[in-house]
């Protein structure tokens, strides 16, 4: 860890003033503070944001939710409206991380976890995402938690995060103050893809805060399921995870929703996976064509191949359970 | 879940025997409990080790410059000012020292592993101390290394080990074989990971002398290591390890975060806290890579005519490390014709470490692995297999087993967890979309008993003050030296005081390989008897004393009595005759030697029979371990309720060689990466299925005049070998390469 | 919360008074900005029963309970957490009382080396709080954040399960004092 200043502002433009290219936004610090003790993050300025006016859970006026970015993940899975209208969420929530984590983990601060990648950690390595232009270790290395899709020859991390797969998912919004005034952001288009930037995890300037994600109404609270594959049973990152929503009108599939967590950079999802299921009934045999379209074009780094069978499978894993969850409601 | 425990057909004397609570249970719920990292003193300043990015080179340049400018900062401390140190390797020598030339921290510019400690810096907080290390800038010049045991096979050479002798004609046994296997495992780099990461905290006391709490097996091993490195006085340096957080083995050696510690503390005569990152808990010994071959051959009845176990094993540069790794194979079962071979290959990593039943959790994964290959190539069911081929002899040894209760786990373990229903055919059981494998393998562990001496000493208040330098890691010595002696010395439990973990008490072993109980216990137990004598003699010399002309064997010591046997009336109480001696306590202290003339002739080991089940998704290839039945023959039980819970963590721990855990290295960087608990997985609550624990009746009065075997180590071997098995048998997979993780089944 | 600036006026050297309520006792503590709670609780306070066992995270030796919540003290702040209320394993015991908790870990053997013990029992005295925790099943995946290297799980499970119904009746009456009980209340 190196020396920083604190800063408590108690109002949202007072915070993103403060902001800067050296300076951190910091609220549960589950993940900052353990990577600021790896010397992976250095910031000379911490932000304490948690006595911003974030914390609230709030019905939309077309029926969404309105959720504080200061929220904590425990809250949030636990929240009633949660459970009972977006139950993918609360368990793409309650998959990850351990009760302690969650209670401390805020809704915004999920969005911005860095990656698991083992040379990201450790910093007696190259990395580009920590150490633009060193190189990249995981290419020829250790790489069985890596991306199938979505690399490119600079980085091969994937995104951590349970919840965002649900986010995706539930094409969530993601708001967000900066000096300039507010704006929203699509869930499909706040992450990023590595390319010739891997430092970049995301579309958000240095001085840019989240304030809160939005929920539309459209929940698939009868037809979701989120699979979580890892190697251990809990308290593990995944290796692949399935966030699976259906809209599901008698037997035929009138909406789907599929997004994978563990094989890329962020949240992966395909819309020709989700569109080859409209109109179909919920069979296997659909489930795996909507699998093949995902997985379009994954291609393994030798240590994670088995992800791409892996991530097929669960894909129709997911669906199937999805679509099971119909049946018994 | 529950353990069933059966009266022992000759039961230990109580409160031996009983499932007593944990007399440091009060102090572990309530957070008292002190460990290494827990003890302040008003001058305390904090230490933070530098380790090595590269695997192999040298040191070109220091700069601490900044480090050294900023606030809070005492020292960087380095090989270029280090206090002098001992210039040869018998100095650095300890009690668990493998052969060679032992690491010696902070000696000189030379980088011998990736991690190891380069520097350090001292500083009045913790905060203060870490970031000052992250402002050495250190410079290096790599030389080539090599990591890769795999790459490396060509290199070995003959482990210093002394195996048993070829016997029989294995090629001759081979060639009259119906079945065979010849197959290759391996196993994977583990670290041992206590919970408690290892710390020192150096005391500097006013004489100038050192009062070290530290995370250690052996209180008086670091003391002794101390006083050679530094050439201290002797009695200038005491250990202490009151509570130790777990070690597995990580603390059987000096670690390098003591001398580290005594440097600094020497150095800024001030006392020094060092305690190591998780992630620094990857830069010193564990559990080496195997690469194992076993060749089997069986008649048409499943009795075996050749084995043959030929085993390849990492260790450093520096030291070639050696454990039991193949002689189990030439004793577990009967074969005539048997050969062991066992080599090393010396890499660019640090020296290998003894980790719960070392040697034996890999070897016998191995041969147990193979056992069930032959069972399927033979066409028998790998229970039946092993029965076969039971042997009531050790024939590395050429001795019959002191006692040896296997066939009663095999048989109370199978009824337990209801074998006779398994269908033998691969795939053949099924519960939905998961896949059931049912798995049986065997454990085997010596049963030592090592010099060690104790001390007791009663009181006027008739309070037993039981003391020896040993330690608790967790295996319940502090309880179960408690009720050894209570028994002895027939005297409350609650009227028994327990002192270990002080390198300033009578004389222990290090903790480790299960001879806790059987040796400081004997000394113990021992201690009590020449009390006794010396209470009968004191309570003679009383006036009008009713044991005046009494032998021994005329009377008892019983309810903290000394009472006649003919006359239960006539009795005195233990204080009253501490009192009447004229001093305020009574004490007697023995060097317990094991009884050589009476165990040479036979050998002695513990065993288990370990049954499996296992759910296996098939699309997913996610294992689960639903049950465990593990029968376990370990002679008498001290404490159930403890002796359990040993079983049950080595359980726990053989879940997680099977399936989870690995410390992965990257060879082109010659550098442990999954160095966290994020990414070095080891099992958590969530992984726990049902676990019952059997202790099968086993008398034996060769090994100790307890009984008793010790049951740290083998609650572990045989484990993963059962998951292993009951994997092939759900899904007709034979994975032979540790730990078996989901991409290995898809 | 005040911030004394260092002796240089150096903002990045700032002392920060905190005061926090620490197992039912009222304590003002300085603290830099770097200090996380496990280290404050300690090094400065030597309330040494919560553990360090990866300072990531990763491990849950470090559970205490901020404000009733269960958290990883090793991963946040002390000065994010001026005015909180704090319980560590210090202050879960009634005096010369053990908790009901406390009293089924050693009735069950729910450990060996103790190292984890006093996140566990933190733990378990937090999930009874919670009360999302109905089965076996449910303990056992809302535990999953305390490791326990000794193996002693199942022990843990049976002793959070014989001491739920008593940690609940416990707290229906007294949730709000949680913070307040310990030897100093």
């Amino acid at each position: 860890m190196s020396p920083f200043s604190y800063a408590r502002p108690t109002a949202v433009q007072e915070a993103v003033q403060l902001a800067g290219p050296h300076a951190r936004f910091i609220a549960g610090g589950t993940n900052l503070i353990d990577l600021m003790k790896e010397n992976v993050e250095r910031p000379q300025r911490l932000i304490d944001i948690t006595g911003l006016p974030l914390h609230e859970v709030a019905d939309t006026v077309d029926g969404g939710l309105l959720i504080g970015a200061l929220v904590s993940n425990s809250d949030l899975a636990w929240h009633p409206r949660v459970q009972h209208d977006y139950p993918l969420l609360a368990q793409a929530i309650l998959a990850g991380a351990s009760p302690q984590l969650r209670n401390m983990a805020t809704t915004g601060g999920n969005l911005l976890q860095r990656t698991r990648c083992l040379y990201f950690y450790d910093t007696a390595t190259p990395c580009n995402k920590r150490e633009p232009g060193s190189g990249c270790s995981a290419r020829q290395g250790l790489n069985r938690n890596h991306a199938i899709l979505g690399a490119s020859e600079h980085c091969i991390a994937t995104h951590p995060s349970d919840m965002c797969v649900a986010l995706a998912a539930l094409q969530a919004q993601v708001h967000v103050a900066g000096p300039q005034g507010a704006r929203q952001i699509a869930f499909a288009d706040f992450h990023r893809l590595p390319g010739d930037q891997p430092q970049r995890d995301n579309v958000l300037a240095d001085n840019e805060l989240i304030t809160a994600i939005e929920l539309p109404a459209e929940g698939f609270a009868a037809h979701s399921h989120y699979l979580k594959v890892r190697d251990r049973e809990s308290y593990a990152f995944a290796l692949v995870s399935v966030a699976a929503a259906l809209d599901i009108d008698g037997h035929v599939i009138r909406q789907a929703r599929i997004a994978l967590g563990g094989v890329a950079h962020k949240p992966w999802r395909n819309p020709d996976a989700e569109a080859v299921l409209i109109g179909k009934p919920a069979t296997a045999a659909n489930f795996r064509l909507a699998a093949d379209l995902l997985l379009d074009g994954a291609d393994g780094q030798g240590r994670n191949n088995f992800k791409i069978p892996l991530a097929r499978q669960a894909v129709v894993r997911a669906l199937t359970d999805a679509a099971q969850a119909m049946e018994a409601a | 879940m529950s353990a069933t425990v059966k009266p022992f057909s000759v039961p230990l004397e109580a409160p031996m025997g009983l499932p007593m609570d944990r007399v440091d249970g009060h102090a572990k719920v309530t957070g008292e409990a002190q460990y290494a990292a827990d003890f302040h003193s008003a001058d305390l300043t904090y230490g933070w080790v530098i380790s090595s990015p590269i695997a192999h080179g040298r040191i070109v340049d220091i700069d601490a410059r900044a480090a050294l400018a900023l606030p809070g900062v005492l020292l960087v401390l380095s090989h270029l000012n280090r206090p002098e140190l001992a210039s040869y390797d018998e100095s650095y020598t300890d009690a668990d020292a493998a052969e060679g030339s032992p690491f010696r921290p902070l000696y000189n510019d030379r980088i011998l592993y990736s991690g190891q400690p380069v520097a350090m810096v001292v500083a009045k907080t913790l905060e203060q101390a870490r970031m000052a290390a992250a402002q050495v800038h250190i410079e290096y010049r790599s030389e080539p290394h090599q990591t890769d045991l795999n790459a490396q096979l060509g290199q070995a050479h003959k482990a210093p080990a002394e195996l048993p002798k070829p016997r029989g004609d294995v090629s001759a046994g081979l060639a009259r074989s119906s079945a065979k296997v010849e197959v290759e495992y391996q196993t994977p780099a583990e670290h041992h990971n206590p919970m408690e990461p290892h710390a020192s905290t150096v005391v500097m006391q006013p004489d100038g002398g050192l009062l070290i709490y530290d995370k250690t097996q052996g209180t008086q091993n670091c003391r002794t290591y101390l006083e050679q490195v530094f050439g201290l006085e002797p009695g200038s340096v005491r250990v202490v390890a009151h509570f130790v957080g777990g070690a597995f083995g990580s603390g059987l050696r000096p670690q390098y975060q003591l001398t580290l510690a005594v440097m600094a503390a020497l150095k800024l005569n001030r006392s020094v806290r060092l305690a190591l990152t998780r992630q620094q808990m990857f830069t010193f010994g564990y559990r080496p890579p195997t690469v194992q071959r076993l060749t089997l051959g069986s008649d048409a009845d499943g009795k075996l005519q050749a084995v043959k176990h030929q085993a390849i094993a990492q260790t450093s540069r520096f030291e070639d490390f050696t454990e039991h790794l193949v002689e189990w194979s030439g004793m577990l079962y009967h074969c005539d014709s048997v050969e062991l071979d066992y080599q090393l290959v010396p890499l660019d990593v640090f020296t290998p470490l003894d980790m719960r039943a070392p040697g034996a959790t890999s070897g016998v994964f191995a041969l147990e692995c193979a056992m069930d290959e032959l069972a399927y190539a033979a066409g028998i069911c790998p229970l039946q297999l092993r029965l076969r081929n039971y042997t009531e002899r050790n024939q590395n040894e050429d001795k019959p087993y002191s006692s040896k209760a296997l066939r009663e786990c095999y048989s109370e373990g199978a009824e337990r967890f209801g074998w006779a229903r398994r269908t033998p055919e691969p795939r053949s059981m099924r519960d939905g979309h998961e896949l059931l494998g049912w798995g049986v393998a065997t454990g085997v562990w010596e049963a030592m008993q090592q010099k060690a001496s104790a001390r007791v000493v009663l009181d006027g208040e008739g309070r037993l003050h039981v003391s020896s330098a040993t330690t608790d890691i967790g295996t319940g010595t502090y309880t179960v030296l408690t009720q050894i002696a209570a028994a002895a010395m027939g005297v409350d439990s609650d009227a028994v005081h327990v002192l270990i973990g002080d390198s300033s008490l009578p004389t222990a072993p290090l903790q480790g390989g299960s001879f806790t109980i059987s040796s400081v216990g004997s000394a113990v137990q021992q201690a009590c008897t020449a009390l006794q004598k010396q209470l009968l003699e004191a309570a003679q010399k009383i006036e009008d004393s009713p044991f005046a002309d009494v032998s021994r064997d005329q009377v008892v010591f019983i309810d903290g009595r000394l009472r006649l046997k003919a006359d239960p009336t006539k009795q005195l109480a233990l204080s009253e005759i501490v009192r009447s001696s004229g001093s305020g306590q009574m004490q007697a202290q023995v060097d317990a030697e094991p009884d050589s003339k009476k165990r040479e002739p036979y050998a002695t080991a513990s065993h288990s029979a370990v049954f499996v089940e296992v759910r296996v998704d098939e699309a997913l290839g996610i294992v689960r371990v639903s049950r465990v039945v593990s029968a376990i023959a370990a002679g008498r039980v001290v404490n159930p309720k403890t002796a359990r819970s040993q079983i049950l963590g080595g359980v726990v721990w053989g879940i997680g060689m099977a399936l989870q855990e690995e410390t992965q290295m990257d060879h082109d960087l010659g550098r442990f990466m999954n160095h966290s608990f994020a990414e070095y997985h080891v099992p958590v609550h969530a992984d726990m299925g049902e676990i019952e624990v059997i202790f099968v009746d086993e008398q034996d009065t060769i090994v100790n005049a307890l009984g008793s075997k010790g049951v740290g180590e083998i609650g572990l071997v045989g484990v993963a070998a059962a998951i292993a098995n009951a994997v092939y048998h759900a899904t007709g997979k034979r994975i032979r390469q540790l730990p078996i993780t989901l991409d290995k089944l898809l | 919360m005040t911030t004394t600036p260092a002796a240089d006026g150096d903002e990045l050297f700032a002392l920060h008074t905190l005061r926090l309520n620490i197992n039912g006792e009222q304590r003002r503590i300085q603290v830099h900005a770097w200090t996380t709670l496990l280290d404050m609780l300690r090094e400065q306070l030597q309330l040494t029963g919560s553990k360090k066992g990866c300072d990531h995270g990763q491990c849950g030796a470090c559970t205490v309970l901020l404000d009733g919540k269960r958290i990883n003290s090793c991963l946040t702040l002390a000065v994010m957490h001026d005015g909180a209320e704090l319980t560590t394993i210090e202050g879960v015991a009634d005096g010369e009382a053990l908790h009901p908790l406390q009293r089924a870990f050693i009735k069950h053997d729910a450990f060996q080396c103790g190292y984890c013990t006093p996140g566990q029992i933190c733990s378990a005295l937090a999930m009874a709080g919670e009360n999302h925790a109905h089965s076996r099943a449910d303990i056992r995946e809302q535990m999953s954040g305390n490791l326990c290297r000794c193996g002693a799980y199942n022990n843990i499970l049976d002793a959070i399960e014989d001491a739920l119904p008593a940690c609940r009746g416990e707290l229906e009456t007294s949730a709000p004092a949680l913070g307040k009980r310990g030897s100093a209340a």
